[in-house]
């Protein structure tokens, strides 16, 4: 922790500096969710910052324990309430790895769809959000104007809007309504255009320029020593993305790029999750094209018996890698369950990044790592 | 006995009149305000109360009237429950000298421009007071952020209006808006008039620089502890009353007043104000927030050095054409304005990524987000 003198040189000796103790959060308009921070402040400059969690603590790993694999699954898309789509993914993947299953092709496809669905939506949220912490208030609309298209989309899949249940083991709850298709393509040829809307709105403003280039710099060793993973890294030029690296689903047989960035700064983290965003609608072109009939879910008996032994699986969310622990003993129930949160790593990073800056920095660089509280307290 | 009626007679209509102002431009353009932010992100607005929601403020005031009155036990009382009303003086006072049409004005002062300067600092103090009062650390840092700004900011403000003293050989803003019969000052001096848009912006704390009440940041600033009531005078009062003082001085001061193409009534003034408030409005929609630092450097660095050789070129004319200087100050003005807007983005934008390559010293230096790899397990 660095000292007010540290940053500021000795005061006048007659003049005692004071530091102020602020809480912002954990109610507070810009801490997206239940994010307490304990700031130290010298009139505006933060001197330190300590934040503190556990405000949205459910016991997520503990209420595993005293489920069935199947009752899990209704609870764990409400983890990171976002990118519920992909809690269950990484979960229901570990499941099958450790019953050794061999999904469906048409059920493989139909996840990357909506995984890649979600994953706009949550870009979204972090795009509008971050601008909102930057003072703007019209980006934020627009984002929540073309999410309600997406939350269409999944809605009809899904019969949900953000808790989506639809995963199951061995496969996906059912199979994709009729229309689908064509409502999808018909998003899919708008959504670039609304991306370059942003974009013409956002990222040639100077104030916005002004207020993000050089701000919150990670370092990629620092991301990899932090366990920064997602645009977060990747906008470091850690060049990670586990949809490449392991090729899990059916990753390997799409065309995609993994937008990096060149200095970790708040304006590579913003511009990498703009690319991921288009990326993303190029994935769901792909996956629509490769779309292939076929059954959607395994018979699988009721009660779901993984033979002992532990597994990790890891997928990749909108805000890095999500991991899944599971150790079983061959009953009814998980032995154990840890997550693996990785907005948890971002927020480690907080302090470090925001210790000299001033209280709208640290506004924008937690904007920009794109906190969602829902994965952190588990 | 008498001089009491006489003083309230010579006092009350011009009081009634400021205090009108005030309150429907804080009961029109609040709603304005929302409707047209609406619009500009795809939105409807509020459009539930009454035919297109015209209802609004009117519901929004009751709700904010009948809601409790709370004052923070730690806060200084006096001080919390007189910050509203000092804060309003400054939209009171300022109309006093507006020329409100062609023989209307409440005083032809022939000290009015400095009058404007003068009560447009006392503003800060009511935020100070609330800001201080309130006994909350959001509230301090917003009403200490809004000194800092105010004070910055009234410097490039002052400047601008002296030339505007310099162009009319007058003080008294009835004698300004007689200056303008032949031509605007908007058109003869515009950056002057950019200058005071962008000083006054930042003076009434509005979006690019509403610091003082980022609500990102600071929740609400000086307004965080007030509710109610004081909230309605606070926010609906006093802010807008100001915004809209801003933009008759402006429209006084560089649109001609009560002066149009065709007749002359207070009717173009109101028009006048309009169209500077929809620009702020406009603002609100489309800008994100400045930095503090930045904040300050634009002004000391930009405005004040830019408003200053402005002021500086601006006498030398008059001093060597006494009779006909409009012509080649009108060249000078929009000659910097057309430098200003050709080389200020690139020049800023220079600056920028030499400080982000500062930070990064080690490593090349591009903006470019560079896409690789393909799908694909990578060996």
């Amino acid at each position: 922790m660095s000292s007010t003198e540290e940053l500021m040189g000795p005061g006048h000796p007659e003049f005692h500096l004071e530091e102020m103790v602020l809480n912002m959060g954990p109610q507070h308009p810009s801490t997206h969710g239940v994010l307490r921070l304990v700031l130290h402040l010298d009139g505006e400059l933060v001197v330190s910052v300590e934040p503190q969690l556990g405000y949205l603590h459910r016991g997520f790993e503990k209420l595993a324990e005293n489920r069935t694999y199947l009752q899990y699954l209704a609870m764990i898309s409400r983890l990171d309430y976002l990118s519920g789509f992909f809690m269950e993914w990484s979960y229901v993947r570990s499941v099958e790895a450790m019953m050794r299953l061999e999904v469906p092709k048409r059920a493989e496809y139909i996840r990357v769809i909506i995984g890649e669905l979600n994953r706009i939506i949550s870009h979204h949220i972090a795009f509008g959000d971050f601008l909102m912490n930057l003072g703007a208030s019209t980006p934020f609309v627009w984002a929540f104007r073309d999410r309600e298209d997406v939350y269409d989309l999944l809605e009809m899949v899904t019969g949900q809007r953000m808790m989506y249940n639809y995963m199951r083991i061995g496969g996906v709850r059912w199979d994709l309504p009729d229309g689908f298709e064509e409502r999808c393509r018909k998003f899919l040829k708008g959504f670039p255009s609304k991306v370059d809307e942003y974009e013409k709105l956002v990222t040639e403003n100077e104030i916005f320029l002004s207020r993000t280039l050089g701000m919150g710099i990670i370092k990629p060793f620092e991301a990899l020593d932090y366990g920064i993973s997602g645009p977060n890294a990747r906008a470091s030029g850690v060049d990670w993305d586990l949809r490449r690296e392991t090729g899990y689903s059916v990753y390997p047989e799409f065309d995609f790029k993994v937008p990096l960035g060149e200095h970790g700064d708040c304006f590579d983290r913003y511009k990498c999750r703009i690319e991921e965003m288009r990326e993303s609608a190029k994935i769901i072109e792909q996956a629509l094209d490769a779309l292939c009939g076929g059954p959607v879910n395994l018979k699988i008996p009721p009660m779901v018996r993984p033979p002992a032994g532990d597994i990790y699986r890891a997928v990749e969310t909108p805000r890095g890698e999500f991991g899944v622990y599971l150790v079983s003993n061959g009953g009814l129930r998980p032995w154990r369950l840890k997550l693996r949160d990785p907005t948890f790593s971002a927020i480690s990073m907080i302090p470090k990044l925001t210790a000299g800056n001033k209280i709208a920095d640290l506004v924008a660089i937690a904007g920009s790592l794109d906190l969602i509280m829902g994965g952190v307290d588990r | 006995m008498s001089n009491i009626v006489d003083f309230l007679e010579s006092f009350l209509p011009g009081f009634i009149l400021a205090l009108l102002v005030i309150i429907i431009s804080a009961v029109v353009f609040p709603f304005v305000a929302r409707r047209i932010l609406g619009f500009m992100g795809d939105r409807l607005g509020p459009n539930r109360v009454g035919p297109q929601g015209l209802l609004q403020p009117f519901a929004d005031f009751l709700k904010l009237f009948i809601k409790e009155d709370i004052t923070p036990s730690q806060s200084h009382r006096l001080l919390f429950i007189l910050a509203p009303a000092v804060a309003l003086v400054t939209p009171m006072l300022t109309q006093v000298v507006i020329p409100f049409s062609e023989d209307y004005t409440l005083a032809d002062l022939n000290i009015g421009l400095i009058y404007i300067v003068a009560v447009g600092a006392f503003s800060v103090l009511g935020m100070l007071i609330a800001g201080w009062a309130s006994n909350n650390k959001y509230s301090l840092l917003g009403g200490l952020r809004s000194a800092a700004q105010m004070i910055s900011y009234e410097i490039p403000l002052i400047l601008t209006i002296m030339v505007v003293a310099l162009l009319t050989g007058s003080l008294s803003l009835n004698k300004v808006v007689g200056a303008q019969g032949s031509v605007w000052f908007a058109a003869v001096q515009p950056l002057a008039f950019i200058i005071y848009a962008i000083a006054g912006v930042a003076e009434l704390n509005r979006t690019p620089f509403d610091l003082p009440e980022a609500e990102s940041e600071l929740v609400s600033g000086y307004i965080t502890e007030y509710s109610g009531m004081r909230f309605a005078f606070l926010y609906g009062l006093v802010e807008w009353g100001n915004v809209t003082v801003w933009a008759m001085a402006g429209s006084t001061l560089f649109l001609g007043g009560w002066r149009g193409p065709f007749g002359n009534s207070s009717a173009w003034l109101a028009l006048k104000v309009i169209a500077m408030v929809l620009v702020i409005i406009w603002f609100w929609a489309t800008f994100p927030r400045l930095q503090i630092d930045q904040l300050m450097a634009f002004a000391w660095k930009v405005l004040i050095p830019l408003s200053l050789v402005n002021l500086a070129a601006t006498s030398l004319f008059i001093l060597i054409w006494p009779d006909n200087f409009l012509l080649p100050t009108a060249i000078l003005s929009w000659s910097l304005i057309a430098i200003f807007i050709a080389f200020f983005p690139s020049v800023v934008r220079k600056i920028l990524l030499h400080n982000r390559y500062k930070f990064l010293a080690s490593r090349r230096m591009t903006t470019m987000i560079s896409g690789t790899g393909k799908g694909g397990i990578r060996s």
